[in-house]
C-alpha cells in the first residue's frame, strides 16, 4: 500500500491533466494559473519553512566531527572533517552539497559466517550524486525555454550533453543517467528488505513524480514529437508575464508540466526541504571552537547566582566556628 | 532567530536563483512573439500547390527524425527514392530537396533553431546552401 497509494496519486495527477486538456480544453488552467501558482507555492514555502527552522531553540554549538580536533602545535588537525574556522567550514560543506561527503562515509553491516562485518557501502552515494547532478543538468538545460535569445553557455551545456551523437534528435547524457539513477533508487527502495520496511508513502510519491516527470519528458523529446516552437512561446509569456495558450501542444507537454508544477508545489512540505538545510544543519556547518570561543545561549535568562565567595562570605562565622578553612584568609 | 542574517541571506539568494527566469526577462526585451519563419522563397512562389514532402505539422514537430531516416537509407542502404503521402516521389537530400525549396536558411532552419537554442550539427558537413 505505501508503494500503491503514490504511484496511484501520481497517475491520477498524470491523468487529470491529460484529460483536462485533451478533452475538457483547460490550457488556461493547467498552462497558466496552475505553473503560477505552483512557483508561488514554492518560493512562499521554501522561505516560510525557512523562517520557522531558522526560530528553533539551537542552544548549543553541536558540530559533529570525523577528524583530528584543532590541539597541540604538533598534533596534525584535520581542517576539513573538524574545521575549526570559518574557511574549514566553507570547505566542509563544499564537500557536503557538492559531492555529498557523509554519505560517502555510507557503510553496510552485515554477518559474514558467524562474524559481523562492517564494510563500505557506495552504491547509494553513487546513485544519489548522479540523480542530483544529473537533476540540476536537466533543469539548467530547460532554461533554454526561459530566455530569448539563448545565450552560449546554455548552448555549450546543450551540445556537451549531446556530444555523443546518438539518434536525433540527439540523446542527452543526462537524460540516460538520470532514467539508470531514479531506476536503481527505486529498486534499492523495494528489492532491500530494511530500506522497504524504512521506506514510506511521502518517500515514494517524489520519487514517483520525478519518475514521472522525467519519463515523460523523454517521451516527450524522442518518441511523441510536440510543436516545441510552441511550447517557447507559452514558457517565454509566463516568464514575461504575458501568458498565452498556443494551440496545437500537445497534452502530453500539459502533464510534463502539471507533473513538475505538482512537485514544485509538493516540494516545500515535502522531506525534499533537506535543499533547504544548508544553513540549518549545525552539526555540519558550525566550527568546532567550543574550547576557543565561550558560546553562551543567547536566550539564556539571567540566572541569579551565588559564587562560593558570597557563601563564605554569609557563613564565615559558623564555618570559621566550626573549624573549617577559609579561602578568605 | 538564531543566525537570522544568515539564513535571510540564504532565503535572499535562494529567491534570486529561483526566480532567475523571471527577472533575467524583466530587464530585457519585450515579450517576444515566436520566430517569424518564411517560406518565401522562388521555389516555393513557382508552386501551384504549395506542399512539403510531408504534412506541415508533422514537419514542424519531427522534421529532424525524417532526416534522420533519410541519411541512414542513403548512406547505408543507398535507397534514395521516398514516395511521400500524396504519392509523389521526392530524392532523399537535404541540400537538392529540404534546401531545393528552403534556400533561406537564415530565415527558415536558422529561425526557430536559434529561438528554441537548438544545436545541431547538420552544417559541420553541410554549408547549407542547395546543390
Amino acid at each position: 500500500m505505501k508503494i500503491a497509494i503514490p504511484l496511484a496519486l501520481t497517475a491520477l495527477l498524470a491523468a487529470l491533466a491529460w484529460a483536462g486538456t485533451e478533452y475538457l480544453g483547460l490550457q488556461v488552467l493547467f498552462g497558466i494559473v496552475i505553473p503560477y501558482a505552483a512557483v508561488a507555492c514554492f518560493v512562499v514555502g521554501f522561505v516560510f519553512r525557512l523562517v520557522r527552522w531558522g526560530k528553533s531553540a539551537v542552544p548549543f554549538r553541536i558540530p559533529t566531527t570525523c577528524g583530528q580536533q584543532k590541539s597541540l602545535p604538533w598534533i596534525k588537525q584535520n581542517k576539513i572533517e573538524n574545521p575549526s574556522s570559518f574557511a574549514g567550514v566553507v570547505g566542509r560543506m563544499l564537500l557536503e552539497v557538492l559531492v555529498f561527503r557523509s554519505l560517502f562515509r555510507n557503510t553496510k553491516t552485515e554477518k559474514r559466517g558467524d562474524r559481523l562485518g562492517v564494510g563500505s557501502a557506495k552504491w547509494l552515494w553513487l546513485g544519489a550524486l548522479v540523480f542530483h547532478w544529473s537533476f540540476l543538468l536537466v533543469i539548467v538545460r530547460h532554461l533554454r525555454f526561459f530566455v530569448d535569445p539563448v545565450p552560449g553557455f546554455l548552448a555549450g551545456l546543450d551540445g556537451a550533453d549531446a556530444f555523443l551523437q546518438v539518434g536525433l534528435p540527439l540523446l542527452y547524457i543526462t537524460d540516460f543517467t538520470i532514467v539508470a539513477a531514479l531506476t536503481f533508487l527505486f529498486v534499492r527502495r523495494v528489492v532491500v528488505p530494511r530500506v522497504r520496511y524504512l521506506s514510506l508513502p511521502n518517500d515514494f510519491f517524489p520519487l514517483f513524480l520525478i519518475i514521472g516527470i522525467v519519463l515523460v519528458g523523454v517521451a516527450m523529446r524522442y518518441v511523441f514529437r510536440i510543436d516545441l516552437v510552441g511550447v517557447k512561446e507559452m514558457t517565454m509569456g509566463l516568464v514575461t508575464l504575458h501568458p498565452v495558450v498556443v494551440d496545437g501542444v500537445g497534452a502530453i507537454f500539459y502533464v510534463h508540466l502539471f507533473l513538475a508544477s505538482a512537485l514544485i508545489a509538493y516540494f516545500p512540505f515535502s522531506k525534499l526541504m533537506h535543499a533547504g538545510g544548508i544553513v540549518l544543519s549545525p552539526t555540519r556547518n558550525a566550527a568546532n571552537d567550543s574550547r576557543m570561543v565561550r558560546h553562551v545561549n543567547p536566550w539564556n535568562p539571567d540566572v541569579k547566582v551565588h559564587t562560593y565567595a558570597e557563601y563564605e562570605e554569609e557563613y564565615k562565622d559558623k564555618m570559621a566556628k566550626a573549624g573549617l578553612p577559609l579561602d578568605a584568609e | 532567530m538564531y543566525k537570522g542574517k544568515r539564513i535571510v541571506a540564504f532565503a535572499v539568494v535562494f529567491c534570486a536563483v529561483v526566480l532567475m527566469p523571471f527577472w533575467a526577462n524583466a530587464f530585457g526585451a519585450s515579450a517576444s512573439s515566436g520566430p517569424e519563419v518564411s517560406t518565401d522563397t522562388p521555389a516555393i512562389n513557382q508552386m501551384d500547390e504549395k506542399q512539403c514532402v510531408a504534412q506541415t505539422e508533422y514537419m514542424k514537430s519531427s522534421h529532424m527524425q525524417m532526416l534522420d531516416q533519410w541519411r541512414t537509407d542513403v548512406v547505408r542502404n543507398g535507397s534514395r527514392e521516398y514516395t511521400s503521402d500524396s504519392g509523389q516521389v521526392y530524392e532523399k537530400s537535404l541540400d537538392g530537396t529540404c534546401l531545393g525549396c528552403h534556400s533561406n536558411k537564415e530565415e527558415f532552419c536558422d529561425a526557430c533553431h536559434d529561438y528554441a537554442g537548438v544545436d545541431l550539427y547538420c552544417w559541420d558537413c553541410h554549408d547549407g546552401s542547395a546543390s
